[in-house]
């Protein structure tokens, strides 16, 4: 720990665990969408469900898909931020199975109709983890900028992606790979050292047989 | 590397003939590679943050639960009519406290040091002792770095979070973090600023963590204050050289194994302590959706 997570982070109260990190849950799911959603439905599960209210975690959830940052004063009056940006949300209280306590479902669309579904939790200390993006368990805990891509299960993809990712000196630190059953898919997470440039995505979401490029880059928030 | 214990930034300030804050300073710049400057920028935006948060206090806004609000306007309003037991000064620091521990439970922007929930500690400390004239910006500067490398080490050697070892871990980690910041501040020697520390987390050794409802308000708005006046009484006995019986390091590990052997629902569950008497089971059915 260094000594700015012991003195800090700035941040709009009262919970790091249920508003701050809910809001960096918000923000995330925005990065994966691409841009400010549409329409969002969004999930409570746990504690979230059961003390989100009085910790404001709708509010910080909602703020966090406008692109607020944890310490935005105007997270208290997302809603009303969402409204004026064209954005319709709604909240369900379900139990999520198998979830950490503090977890949310955020189902977002954009207005082209392209969708990302993001299970999150968040772990304490205002810190969180993605547990499942579009019903694959990938956990990334988005301190580290991240590629998903879905592509048909065929050999070659993973080659194909990670020279592209050499050949613009973006250094790997994980890889991993799952298959997503009903999709008949399979879907790669890498975690990288330095940020993805908007052309190699273009360039993949171009390649035959990739059916989905996603995308985590750090500190592009606004 | 981040200090593991009091001894090993006491040894290093000895073997350097150096001072605390500079020892933590230092180890921050090994540690992230950034320059003083930029290590002490950073520490600025922090001090920044909390002067901001307490000149935007709104005693008018409430929090979700209407339990929490208007209690630092009061106190502020008792100590102007200049007739109090603990004298003005204490009380400057007693709404401070209040006031940012509203503050963030009225969703408004404060610092967590270390936690959102004893937000109010550092600052009711640091910033009457600012606005007095005692301290200018860059001593307080200096000393939030004592205070951060003493939470350092308390998260090391134990935790600082309620859920993970109670209130102590929370109120008692910024008690004894304000109390050696404090000690900095008024001189104090490195070793004294570690009795300093050592003896606020005495004093809230074994303090649960029992919010009622499971929100960020009572009991935790009000300990702020006890953390903070306990943080001073600390300080002071240090100034005066009391030490403490048992070092620094050793209380924080007693704080580790008092907060294991912690019942979880004193853990933050919401399920013992107030949560669990009459009136806290009444408010928390009230609040239900
Ligand atoms: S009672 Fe619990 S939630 Fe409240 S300040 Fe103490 S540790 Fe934090």
């Amino acid at each position: 720990m260094n000594i700015f997570d012991i003195l800090g982070p700035v941040m709009v109260g009262p919970s790091s665990s249920h508003t701050a990190g809910a809001v960096r849950i918000g923000l995330v799911t925005k990065k994966l969408l691409g841009s400010v959603p549409a329409r969002a439905m969004i999930t409570l599960s746990g504690s979230f469900s059961a003390t989100g209210a009085g910790h404001g975690t709708d509010r910080a959830l909602v703020a966090g898909l406008l692109g607020m940052r944890p310490d935005n004063i105007c997270i208290p009056e997302s809603f009303d931020h969402a409204a004026k940006a064209g954005m319709e949300f709604s909240f369900a209280h379900e139990a999520i199975r198998g979830a950490h306590p503090n977890t949310a479902l955020l189902e977002v669309w954009d207005k082209n109709g392209r969708t990302v579904a993001v299970q999150a939790s968040s772990l304490g200390g205002g810190r969180i983890m993605v547990n499942k993006l579009d019903g694959v368990e990938i956990n990334v805990t988005a301190e580290r900028p991240a590629l998903i891509v879905h592509n048909v299960d065929q050999p070659g993809h993973v080659a194909e992606v990670t020279s592209m990712l050499a050949h613009k000196s973006i250094n790997i630190a994980t890889l991993n790979l799952y298959r997503d059953k009903r999709g008949g898919y399979a879907v790669m997470v890498i975690e990288t050292d330095q940020n993805i440039p908007a052309s190699s995505l273009d360039w993949l979401k171009r390649v035959e047989g990739i059916i989905k490029v996603t995308c985590l880059n750090l500190g592009e928030e606004g | 590397m981040a200090f593991h214990s009091m001894e090993e930034i006491l040894d290093y300030c000895r073997i350097g003939n150096k001072k605390f804050y500079e020892a933590v300073l230092e180890d921050d710049m090994e540690e992230r590679k950034v320059s003083r400057e930029e290590s002490m920028k950073e520490m600025y935006v922090m001090w920044d943050a909390m002067l901001l948060a307490s000149t935007s206090y709104d005693g008018s806004a409430r929090s979700a639960s209407h339990l929490v609000g208007g209690q630092g306007l009061a106190m502020e309003e008792y100590r102007r009519g200049g007739n109090t037991l603990c004298g003005d000064y204490l009380n400057q620091v007693i709404s401070q406290a209040l006031e940012m521990g509203e503050s963030n439970a009225c969703m408004r922007r404060i610092v967590a040091a270390p936690t959102a929930g004893a937000c109010g500690v550092l600052p009711a400390v640091l910033i009457p002792f600012f606005r007095s004239g005692q301290a200018g910006h860059r001593q307080i500067v200096k000393s939030l770095y004592v205070a951060a490398g003493i939470g350092q080490v308390i998260a090391s050697r134990a935790f600082i979070a309620g859920a993970a070892g109670g209130c102590q871990a929370e109120i008692g980690a910024a008690s004894s973090m304000a109390a050696g910041a404090l000690t900095a501040l008024k001189g104090g020697a490195n070793e004294q600023i570690g009795h300093a520390a050592a003896m606020a987390m005495k004093a809230l050794l074994g303090l649960v963590c029992d919010p009622v409802a499971g929100l960020v308000e009572v009991p935790c708005v009000k300990r702020n204050v006890i953390g903070a006046v306990n943080a001073m009484t600390s300080a002071d006995m240090a100034l005066a050289g009391i030490g403490s019986a048992i070092p620094a390091d050793q209380v924080f590990d007693a704080m580790r194994e008092v907060g294991e052997k912690m019942h979880p629902s004193l853990r933050e569950t919401g399920e013992g302590g107030l949560a669990a008497t009459k009136e806290g089971i009444r408010i928390t059915r009230s609040l239900v959706r």
